[in-house]
């Protein structure tokens, strides 16, 4: 037994240690060590049950976060941590020996149980008998069966082969040794001395080995039949369900989170991207504890039918109508500058409807989900739109996430399907991105991995899939990562056709329009809309290397009325344009670039270059678009005016509307705006709004508040102000913040006067030292200097000007060559790893430039 | 209000006996010498306890400015004068039945070596080698805590590099070296320094003073006093040496040489026995080397203080400071 000081060395309060004797199934009494905290009245009990090697305190934080509301109650497995060793109990006997302590402790509903690894069936075998009792289920990096499509993880089945068994897991130390290896680096000092430390000896051992030989793998396997009867069970689950999962798990893989979430389909489920196996214990990695308290908070004592209904837009004209409308049209739907591939709308419909029966015959069925790995494409807008038809789920991930975030944006949409081209197919299946799915070749079925390829479904005479209604799933697409890693956006259909209604309403577009798409993943709006689309000669993972000519030459393939641009590109466009006007130019009536703030430097050039073009500038964000809008015209109003703070976006479209929360207001209490002129928090709402994130329930539940007449609201993560007409003004991130002594400053207003000083065109805002006392520093962007402190002239005059123009006090100036940026916009900055920079340089380290 | 400041021949004792003057109060100073300076002064050595039970006897309140810096001298005279001088200011004040004492001291009591970004004055800690000021200074701060009580409210204000005109500590020591051309920044002189201009040092005396009535949440706590507007640090050696009219190009030394030199000097002076401070010691090298700077709330919410001359327009006090010395000179 651990001494109090070990206990309390490892972070566990020696009085939630004892020690019960329960008579077992065989009338023998045992032994029990278990963890126990809770307050006299408890909202509810949580049991937890761990796997192997580990013991109770992988429960420490939840025992710690949930035991002051909660009675938490953490039991040792027989043979296991500090509980009795026994002879061999297989699955069944260790579901009835839960059952037998728990009754000996008189565990009394409401229950949540609470399980990890092999402790996951464990528990469910308990939870499914449980009846009325159970409120809730938490399932941490576990699994209840063999994904189909993959075997059982290697390691695991090495384990589990006869004589190596005994020696890594009882004789030796290797089993809880290489657990505990794969976790080293998320594992505090403490937490490794208390998981290792019932296991010292062998004779602490043998169940660690008969644990693994209990694993099933063979339907003859004694435990089988028992085990799949959980894995069946589960899917008649109709309490609240939690996954919670350690994305970097080498032996509960991705898939096995998968397997789960079909068996329990209304299960919530949130992701660790930078946690392990051991996830409870990961507690700088994966806060387990923390997303079970908010979960339990909105779940606990509810059946999963009073759960909050899902909002379903009206019916509507289906994403794919407009291209259907124009089937027999013959003019080009879609231009390639880079190939001069052409298409036109009949035979992309012609391919669309062919692919939708293909993949209907292939197997694909409505809510699958394709990851769509096709560059920007004809074939990419054919395979998109015959998903959509054919009910399935796009996952489309762009290249502008870089290789690993488009790994892990993948590998974490768990997707049925994979398009492809060959090498892209190949990268999936190396680095396995997508385990137990089926692939689908673009071009030459160059890949052995394919099963079929897209020009072959294009051909299918299947019977046409049932269509998709405006409440089924539709997409996946990803945000920038510029803040931390890419997350899933999920939309339904008719959220998609009502951002395309828009769209189509803000700019009068028509079906006589046609567009350049410089920013090539919006030449999927083409065909929805009904107009050609096409996208210019340039790399489309650097948008920002746009020429002027480029895109001329683009404008007058198509004779294109509507531009789309990344400030990137804009900005490089008007920097390679010639000094007269093009007149490839001149029937371009429409300019938007978004993504990013846009200079109107870049804007005003741009109208210039463009003479019969109304400039525009929509603002939104991935999660909701297009949320307001303005134009050339209507900033030069606004940039005169003296109370300008931060960059005007302009007023809210038709259909969406705007508020302004208070900076740090708790998204778990009724939303409140704030006052016109007040900064704060930017929160939007749209009928084309995302219905949410993907597999990170935590981070959704943060970015969805309610206000008090039960609207749902988009919290955009940026920071503004509403102005007395209405208009909406950027001033940065929420993240972004400056949080001085006296009180917050935002990044935007600060840099939009720095850079109103002569021969600074780029610039962040960052703060240095601990929140609440921050200092201001300033980075400017100069390629001609190293990177450091800027000059004394240069520092004293945005100093002034900063002061004059914000109130703000700034510490220090700082040189750049290049301010990091992300890689799908090349716009926005990455003010957290400057800070990172920043902070280290003003410390008096030395200086390393920021990437 | 009769107040005794002692160590009154500092600059930062003048300055804040003027303010206290200036509204009103009585003032009485204690050093060893007479200063032109037209208050009743009682002469002698803070380690003397019957010239410090007469100076304290014949006030209501004392703020204790006298210690012994720099890094000259034995470890039994900085120990004498700034811990048992202390203790005599701290043992009359409870003798007279004194009503509050503001004891000053400096943030290096809590801190060595490590780069300070946004701190609270953390407490005092003691068992330092070498450095006899900050290990003395940070055993007096011990030693007023323990006495602090209901009845005799000591407030522990620690000043953080204090300059202004007529400053001989930091000012002068940086314009001299920089009219030899031998002025060197540790470092690449990015470090974020906070200073304090002398009569914002001044006016956290008197408000600490002011605040230190009984049941106040500042009694026995330290406070780190500093203008809040941390420079990088070439930054602010330029404005010194621009307000003393002085060109500057210092030269860059890396930190890790400057301590290793800064350590060497500092022994070597100790063994010849050189009276006069010398140019370059670990402490300062350590206090310019790295950032220091400090989280001005403390302050501001329990002594009700704030900083009233900024930087910059210390910096224009400082040269027209000059300006007048060199034109007296020139007449």
């Amino acid at each position: 037994m651990p001494t109090a000081v070990e206990l309390a060395q490892w972070g566990i309060d020696p009085t939630w240690s004892r020690t019960i004797a329960v008579v077992d199934a065989t009338g023998v009494a045992r032994q029990w060590h278990l963890l126990e905290c809770g307050p006299t009245d408890p909202i509810a009990t949580i049991v937890c049950v761990h796997g192997n090697p580990t013991w109770s305190y992988l429960w420490r934080s939840v025992l710690q976060r949930l035991g002051d509301r909660y009675r938490v109650v953490a039991v040792d497995q027989l043979g296991m941590g500090f509980s009795e060793r026994t002879a061999p109990r297989d699955f069944a006997a260790r579901v009835a020996d839960l059952t037998a302590v728990f009754a000996a402790l008189r565990i009394e509903g409401p229950v949540v149980t609470v399980g990890h690894d092999w402790g996951g069936p464990i528990s469910l075998g308990w939870a499914l008998a449980a009846g009325d009792r159970l409120a809730g289920v938490v399932l941490c990096n576990t699994g209840v069966a063999v994904p189909a499509g993959r075997r059982a993880p290697w390691l695991i089945r090495l384990a589990a082969t006869g004589p190596v068994t005994d020696l890594v897991g009882r004789r030796t130390r290797a089993f809880v040794e290489g657990t505990l290896a794969f976790s080293r680096r998320r594992l505090d000092g403490p937490a490794r001395a208390a998981l290792r430390a019932p296991y010292r000896g062998a004779h602490d051992r043998p169940a660690i080995a008969e644990f693994v030989a209990d694993v099933p793998f063979g339907p003859s396997h004694p435990s089988a039949a028992a085990v799949s009867a959980v894995a069946e069970g589960l899917r008649s689950l109709r309490t609240p369900a939690l996954v919670l999962w350690g994305a970097l798990d080498p032996v509960f893989g991705d898939d096995f989170a998968h397997d789960l979430a079909s068996r329990i389909p209304h299960a919530d489920v949130h992701r660790f991207s930078g946690a392990g196996h051991l996830s409870p214990a990961e507690h700088g990695s994966a806060d387990v504890a923390g997303v079970i308290d908010a979960w339990l908070t909105d779940h606990v004592g509810r059946s999963a039918g009073d759960l909050a209904p899902l909002t379903h837009t009206a019916s509507c004209t289906p994403i794919w109508a407009a291209l259907a409308a124009r089937a027999h049209d013959t003019t080009v739907a879609y231009a390639d500058g880079r190939t001069g591939e052409t298409v036109s709308f009949a035979e992309l419909h012609e391919r669309v409807t062919g692919i939708a029966r293909g993949l209907a015959e292939q197997g694909v069925m409505p809510g699958d989900r394709v990851a769509l790995l096709v560059p920007p494409s004809a074939d990419l807008l054919a395979a998109v739109y015959g998903c959509w038809r054919a009910g399935a789920v796009t996952v489309i991930a762009d290249r502008g996430l870089g290789v690993r975030g488009l790994g892990r944006a993948v590998r974490a949409a768990r997707v049925d399907w994979v398009i492809g081209p060959a090498r892209a197919l190949a990268a999936a299946r190396a680095l396995r991105w997508a385990p137990g799915a089926r692939f689908i070749a673009v071009g030459r079925a160059g890949s052995t991995a394919a099963e079929t390829t897209l020009e072959a479904l294009s051909r299918s005479q299947g019977a046409m899939p049932i269509e998709p209604d405006s409440s089924a799933p539709a997409a996946v697409l990803y945000t920038s990562g510029a803040t931390g890693p890419a997350k899933g956006v999920r939309y339904r259909h008719g959220q998609l056709a009502a951002q395309r209604d828009a769209l189509a309403r803000t700019y009068a577009i028509t079906s006589d329009d046609r567009l350049v798409a410089a920013f090539a993943p919006f030449a999927l709006y083409g065909p929805a809309l009904g107009i050609t689309s096409t996208i210019p000669a340039v790399d489309v993972t650097h948008p920002g290397s746009l020429t002027a000519n480029a895109l001329a030459e683009a404008v007058e393939a198509v004779d294109a009325s509507i531009v789309f641009a990344s400030p990137a590109a804009l900005a490089n466009v008007v920097r390679t344009a010639p000094l007269t006007a093009d007149s490839r130019l001149a029937h371009v009536r429409l300019v938007l670039s978004a993504g990013a703030p846009v200079p109107i430097a870049t804007l005003r050039a741009t109208a210039a270059l463009c003479p019969s073009a109304e400039v525009h500038t929509p603002y939104g964000m991935t999660e909701c678009l297009p949320v307001a809008d303005i134009d050339l015209a209507a900033l030069e109003t606004v940039v005169a005016c003296a109370a300008a703070r931060g960059v005007c976006v302009g007023v809210p479209v038709a259909g969406s509307t705007v508020i302004v929360a208070p900076l740090g207001f708790d998204a778990q209490q009724p939303l409140l705006g704030e006052v016109v002129g007040v900064t704060g928090e930017v929160l939007v709402r749209a009928a084309w709004m995302s219905d949410g994130y993907d597999q990170i329930w935590r981070t959704q539940r943060d970015a969805r508040p309610v206000d008090s007449e039960g609207l749902i609201w988009h919290r955009s993560g940026d920071v503004g102000h509403l102005d007395i007409d209405g208009r909406l003004w950027i001033e940065g991130r929420s993240v972004h913040v400056i949080h001085t002594d006296l009180g917050a400053v935002t990044p935007v207003p600060v840099e939009v006067a720095v850079e109103k000083y002569g021969g600074v065109v780029r610039s962040a805002a960052i703060g240095v030292g601990p929140v609440g006392c921050q200092q201001l520093v300033v980075v400017v962007e100069d390629p001609d200097s190293d990177d450091g402190l800027a000059d004394a002239t240069l520092t004293a005059n945005l100093r002034e000007i900063v002061a004059r123009e914000t109130g703000s006090r700034v510490a220090a100036v700082l040189r750049v060559c290049a301010l990091p940026v992300d890689i799908r916009h090349n716009t926005k900055i990455d003010r957290t790893a400057l800070a990172t920079w920043g902070a280290r340089v003003l410390a008096g380290d030395r200086a390393r430039r920021p990437r | 209000m009769r107040v005794l400041v002692t160590g009154g021949s500092s600059l930062l004792a003048r300055r804040t006996a003027e303010q206290l003057l200036a509204r009103g109060d009585d003032i009485t100073l204690l050093q060893r010498h007479a200063v032109a300076f037209d208050v009743a002064q009682v002469l002698g050595d803070v380690r003397d306890k019957a010239v410090v039970d007469r100076a304290v006897g014949s006030c209501d309140a004392v703020i204790h400015c006298a210690a012994k810096v720099g890094v000259v001298g034995s470890w039994s005279e900085y120990r004498s004068i700034n811990v048992g001088g202390t203790e005599n200011v701290v043992d009359a004040a409870r003798r007279h039945g004194i009503s509050r004492v503001v004891h000053v001291s400096t943030p290096s009591v809590a801190h060595e070596g490590t780069a300070l970004v946004g701190v609270g004055a953390t407490a005092a800690a003691t068992g330092r080698r070498g450095a006899f000021y900050a290990e003395s200074k940070a055993l007096a701060e011990q030693l007023v805590c323990a006495v602090n009580s209901e009845v005799l409210p000591i407030v522990t204000i620690r000043p953080h590099l204090v300059w202004g005109p007529g400053d001989t500590q930091l000012v002068g020591r940086i314009v001299e070296r920089a009219r030899a051309g031998r002025l060197a920044l540790v470092g690449d002189g990015c470090a974020l320094i906070d200073s304090t201009y002398i009569d914002n040092a001044a006016s956290a005396l008197v408000a600490a003073l002011d605040a230190a009535v009984p049941g106040a949440r500042c009694n026995g706590r330290a406070y780190v006093i500093a203008n809040g507007e941390p420079r990088p640090v070439a930054e602010l050696i330029a404005g010194i040496c621009h307000a003393a009219g002085v060109d500057v190009a210092p030269r860059h030394v890396p930190r890790p040489i400057a301590l290793a030199v800064g350590s060497v000097i500092e022994r070597a002076w100790a063994m010849l026995h050189i009276g006069a401070e010398p140019p370059l010691t670990r402490f300062l090298a350590e206090q310019l080397g790295t950032a220091h700077w400090f989280d001005p709330r403390p302050a501001r919410d329990d002594l009700g203080w704030v900083p009233t001359v900024s930087v910059d327009d210390g910096l224009i006090e400082l040269a027209a400071w000059f300006d007048s010395r060199s034109g007296r000179r020139s007449t």
